[in-house]
């Protein structure tokens, strides 16, 4: 297993495990979105209060906690790459900035578009919704930073700085709606919040596809990234033109 | 020490002084990040005085009033009270028993002799709670909690 980690720091053979991966991810995640659908959609009972609009948790709870797991994955990528100095790290934590900048903003928009006809609101300053904008805002200051600079190592080592220092906001999102009296509620997962078993299986459904969404974007974003980087190199030339004939 | 092991213990010094820096801003601003304040922080004179603030709570039962386009009802947190008033178009979940956000001020009206503090309300939200279920199990949570 460690060998195999350790082979992964050459491109080429990260590029082949890319390609094979793929398809692994890419069908678990297309059969627990139709599954975890039809769940959400159609086994899940109404709620006794919000109807049918409750059911906008099954996008908005799996996308925040992705928004907060691939900021993890980012920075601890970008941690390695600055320790070992391994190039491939690198690569994943760059990719997984704008997918994660995504999920922050689906997120935030499907919260907004329950807030207003539930809390009467589309947008409060509470310390929940204000961290997790802010969330948003570092995703943004981390591609930005990675961009601005024509030397991809100068800008791994810079970029990844920037988001070690914005792990810190991680607990402050999570405890939020614990630490202060916030709009946002508080956990529903974990805490017993969601009293039927349909729902629950179609929260988890939803959640399981979200996390194979993530890596399949990883992976197919990855290669990209490394043929970019390898350009001049052989192989990238020999795959390249293969591809073109 | 290798170099490794060099930028190892830099990158631990920086996530080291960055989660320090966080807890004491938190600490710091602990109280500016309170989005409401509860009616017993009201009645222990916590929240401003002369000045715009929140105040949430639950919607005691029975309490609601409405007269003209003015609705009255008590906010609790079954410890302390607060009679808000509010004129506007509340959100769908206010109801008897549900948790609420006011922002607004207090207020005293006084006639002739007897003065009355209330909460003026210009904004009400509904604060949902983590509960999600379908009607039948809420009616059955409901019928156990009427039996205790």
């Amino acid at each position: 297993m460690w060998k195999w980690i350790q082979r992964q720091s050459s491109p080429k053979i990260f590029y082949q495990t890319c390609t094979n991966l793929t398809p692994w991810f890419f069908w678990p995640f297309i059969g627990f979105l139709l599954v975890g659908l039809y769940w959400a959609l159609i086994v899940s009972p109404a709620d006794y209060q919000q109807g049918d609009g409750y059911r906008i948790i099954f996008v908005h709870v799996p996308s925040a906690i992705l928004s907060m797991m691939v900021y993890a994955v980012m920075a601890i990528a970008g941690g390695i790459g600055l320790i070992w100095q391994i190039k491939m790290a690198e690569v994943v934590a760059k990719v997984s900035a704008p997918i994660g900048a995504a999920f922050t903003i689906i997120a935030l928009v499907s919260g907004a578009v329950w807030g207003k006809p539930m809390w009467g609101a589309w947008w409060v300053w509470d310390a929940r919704l204000t961290s997790e904008l802010i969330l948003l805002f570092l995703y943004l200051a981390y591609m930005s930073l990675n961009n601005a600079f024509d030397n991809p190592k100068t800008a791994a080592k810079a970029s990844s700085i920037l988001a070690i220092v914005g792990l810190v906001n991680l607990p402050v999102i999570h405890y939020s709606v614990k630490w202060w009296n916030t709009l946002h509620q508080g956990y529903s997962v974990g805490t017993g919040g969601l009293k039927d078993p349909d729902m629950q299986i179609a929260l988890a459904l939803m959640f399981v596809a979200s996390i194979f969404l993530y890596a399949l974007l990883v992976v197919i974003k990855a290669k990209t990234e490394v043929l970019i980087r390898e350009q001049n190199s052989r192989w990238v030339k020999d795959e390249v033109s293969g591809a073109i004939l | 020490m290798t170099r490794r092991q060099n930028r190892m213990l830099l990158v631990a010094l920086l996530v080291l002084g960055v989660f320090s820096a966080g807890y004491l801003g938190i600490k710091a601003f602990n109280e500016n990040l309170l989005y409401f304040y509860t009616p017993t922080d009201v009645a222990n004179g916590k929240a401003p005085v002369g000045k715009s603030f929140r105040v949430g709570g639950l919607v005691e039962k029975d309490s609601v009033k409405r007269q003209d386009m003015i609705v009255s009802f008590v906010v609790t947190d079954n410890n302390e009270s607060v009679e808000v008033n509010f004129e506007g178009i509340l959100p769908d979940l206010f109801r008897e028993g549900q948790g609420i956000v006011a922002t607004g001020s207090v207020l005293t009206n006084c006639v002739r002799w007897t003065c009355k503090t209330y909460f003026l309300a210009t904004e009400v939200l509904a604060k949902h709670d983590e509960n999600y279920m379908p009607p039948e199990v809420a009616a059955a949570l409901k019928i156990t909690a009427e039996e205790e």
